[in-house]
């Protein structure tokens, strides 16, 4: 349960004032299927990122699941972003040096899940997203979609209970992008809220309620 | 994240940066053999200081005249006054305290050595026959001095002399003449090579009455005396001291010097030596500290999008701070590691090239080079790891 209520975020460029979220208030429910249109610069990512506790509001009040999340210490959100919010970003933003399933097991080695449980649940994951024969390649040695199913199978390891994605497939091609997105949709039946920020209109309909933004503002929110 | 993870994890990292990791475990290196073999050296010093002042001999006190105007000094002049001469008298006094093992009363002077129409000028000890176990001397043919044979016109020939003026090696009992006396060859001594400065193998040896009449004195250069046992030698030295002022009139107109004081200055220079030297070799471990800091904080530049990706999964500040520690800590800990094995290397090779020193690293230097090697490797680290726990999350993601 995501509750936003007359959320701002301002950023000052020398003496310039951007308002990239003005007055947001929005509640999204556990286990809806939300996207988020707008032009750019409209403020889509900085609401995302927001909600997913990598940014702070400069007013307004944030309740997550019931608690009042707006005046959390970063360690404290750090701790609510590791338990809560899986990420995915366009940019898939794997580490190099690291292997696919290193790169998936990552959030269980900063939770501290013990080396035999973290192999299963990282063996498991690269079943579920088809990486068994990708597991011990690097990032630069897998395609886009592979890179984008490995950052997917590393946001959802801790079973967070919802997924934010940032243009997930704004580097992948149109087939598989609607692939990635069918993948994320799957995880949206598993119970997952999932929030998607794109530009593709197909892609955007395809969730259950759109949310239209401009100037840091909501214009349209449809179910 | 836990310690092992951290660990596992920045290895991970450290091997995969592979020029970059070998430049600073190499410029650590570099540091700590520094320190390692250049300890070694000093250290090696001390001990042939040390080792050449032993083989003078053991528990060796030296008597000479004249009085030492500051404690520990070299003897000179007493204020207004000449100093009395040393006599055999006062050496054969000496002889009967009770802390006194032995003594060799020494006098030294030039005289032309002719044998078999060879002619040369030698140095010449005269002494009597306890010069040989004070000095830890050794023979190679014949006899040294015999007891009670001050009367007696031996000589005692260094080596090289002896091969000098008898070649077919057969010196002991021939005669030769030193000045206008005639000797008769009682013995070789074995080869010593150089003892600080002296070398004893261009040497010959005479009864010290001998030698008084050869140089026409009747005082003593030095009197050797050898104490009973290492805790005897500063009561032999204030017995000395004491019995040669009743002796002496009251005036305390010579200097006791024992064998020992002068190897503590020695050992304390060479000791203080060492500590300068190896203070400069960790200078340079200090420069491979600030190499590990710039390359950790272009580490953490170029890694900027990683710790935002890291953030955003979840990992608090303190295991991004602690990740970064744990690479500095590998790069050091491999440079020490390396560089103590690199210094020990280079402390055998000294060894091998110059075998009279003795130049082991000493365990503290080992020890502290890496140490040092750790120290700095961590503190170098502190700034960019707190730097990239503190990267806002958004603009780190965004790589900026
Ligand atoms: N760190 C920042 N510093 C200054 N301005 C920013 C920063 N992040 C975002 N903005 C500004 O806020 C507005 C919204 O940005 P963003 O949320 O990224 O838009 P969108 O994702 O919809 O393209 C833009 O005008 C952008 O320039
Ligand atoms: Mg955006």
């Amino acid at each position: 349960m995501i509750r936003l209520a007359a959320i701002t975020r301002v950023f000052r460029m020398g003496d310039q004032e951007v308002r990239a979220l003005n007055g947001i208030s929005l509640d999204i429910a556990s286990g809806e299927y939300v996207s988020i249109m707008g032009p750019s610069g409209s403020g889509k990512s900085t609401l995302l990122n927001v909600i997913g506790l990598l940014d702070r509001s400069d007013s307004g009040r944030y309740e997550l699941d019931g608690t009042d999340v707006t005046g959390l210490s970063e360690n404290e959100r750090a701790r609510v972003r590791r338990e809560k919010i899986g990420f995915v970003f366009q940019s898939f933003h794997l580490v190099p040096r690291l292997t696919a399933a290193e790169n998936i097991e990552l959030p269980l080695m900063l939770e501290g899940v013990a080396p035999a449980e973290r192999k299963t649940r990282v063996d498991a994951a690269l079943d579920a997203f088809d990486l068994r024969d990708r597991a011990f390649h690097r990032p630069a040695e897998l395609s886009g979609g592979q890179r984008q199913r490995v950052a997917i199978a590393r946001a959802t390891i801790l079973r967070p209970t919802a997924l934010l994605a940032d243009e997930p497939t704004g580097n992948l091609d149109h087939r598989i992008g609607a692939e990635v997105v069918a993948l994320l949709e799957g995880l949206h039946h598993g119970g997952t809220t999932l929030i998607i920020v794109t530009h593709d209109r197909e892609l955007g309909a395809r969730a259950h309620r759109h949310i239209a933004m401009r100037d840091g503002e909501i214009v349209a929110d449809e179910t | 994240m836990n310690l092992r993870d951290t660990l596992t994890l920045s290895l991970t990292t450290v091997a995969s940066y592979r020029t970059r990791s070998l430049l600073i475990v190499l410029a650590m290196a570099l540091g700590v053999a520094a320190v390692v073999v250049l300890t070694a050296l000093g250290e090696g010093a001390r001990r042939y200081v040390v080792g050449q002042f032993s083989s003078l001999g053991t528990n060796l006190l030296i008597v000479l005249p004249g009085r030492a105007e500051t404690a520990g000094g070299f003897p000179g002049a007493a204020l207004g006054q000449t100093p009395r001469d040393l006599t055999l008298e006062d050496a054969r006094f000496i002889g009967q305290l009770p802390q006194v093992r032995r003594l060799a009363p020494l006098n030294v002077g030039v005289a032309e050595l002719t044998a078999g129409g060879r002619l040369r000028e030698v140095t010449v000890l005269g002494s009597n026959a306890e010069l040989l176990p004070i000095r830890h001397m050794k023979l190679s043919q014949g006899s040294f001095l015999a007891h009670g044979s001050e009367r007696s016109a031996q000589i005692v020939l260094g080596s090289v002399l002896a091969r000098e003026f008898f070649p077919d090696g057969r010196a002991v009992g021939q005669r030769v003449r030193l000045g206008d006396s005639r000797f008769l060859v009682s013995g070789v001594l074995a080869v010593q090579g150089e003892s600080m400065g002296f070398n004893s193998d261009e040497i010959a040896i005479i009864p010290i009455d001998y030698a008084q009449e050869l140089f026409n004195t009747e005082s003593l250069f030095r009197i050797l005396v050898e104490a009973k046992s290492r805790t005897a030698i500063e009561p032999a030295k204030a017995a000395i001291s004491h019995a040669l002022k009743l002796r002496h009139d009251g005036e305390e107109d010579v200097t006791v010097i024992t064998q020992d004081a002068v190897l503590a200055t020695f050992d304390r220079i060479l000791t203080a030596l060492t500590l300068a030297v190896a203070g400069i070799a960790a200078i340079s471990l200090a420069v491979a500290g600030i190499l590990v800091m710039n390359v950790m904080l272009v580490a953490v530049a170029q890694r900027t999008a990683e710790i935002g990706l890291l953030k955003a999964i979840g990992a608090p500040a303190a295991d991004i701070r602690r990740l970064f520690f744990a690479e500095a800590l590998w790069l050091s800990l491999a440079g020490g590691v390396i560089g103590f094995a690199l210094g020990h290397f280079g402390a055998w090779m000294v060894r091998l090239a110059y075998p009279l020193l003795p130049a082991w690293p000493p365990a503290w230097a080992s020890v502290a080079g890496v140490a040092t090697a750790l120290v700095t490797g961590i503190a170098a680290s502190l700034l960019p790891a707190s730097r990239a726990a503190r990267l806002d999350p958004v603009l780190a993601l965004s790589g900026k």
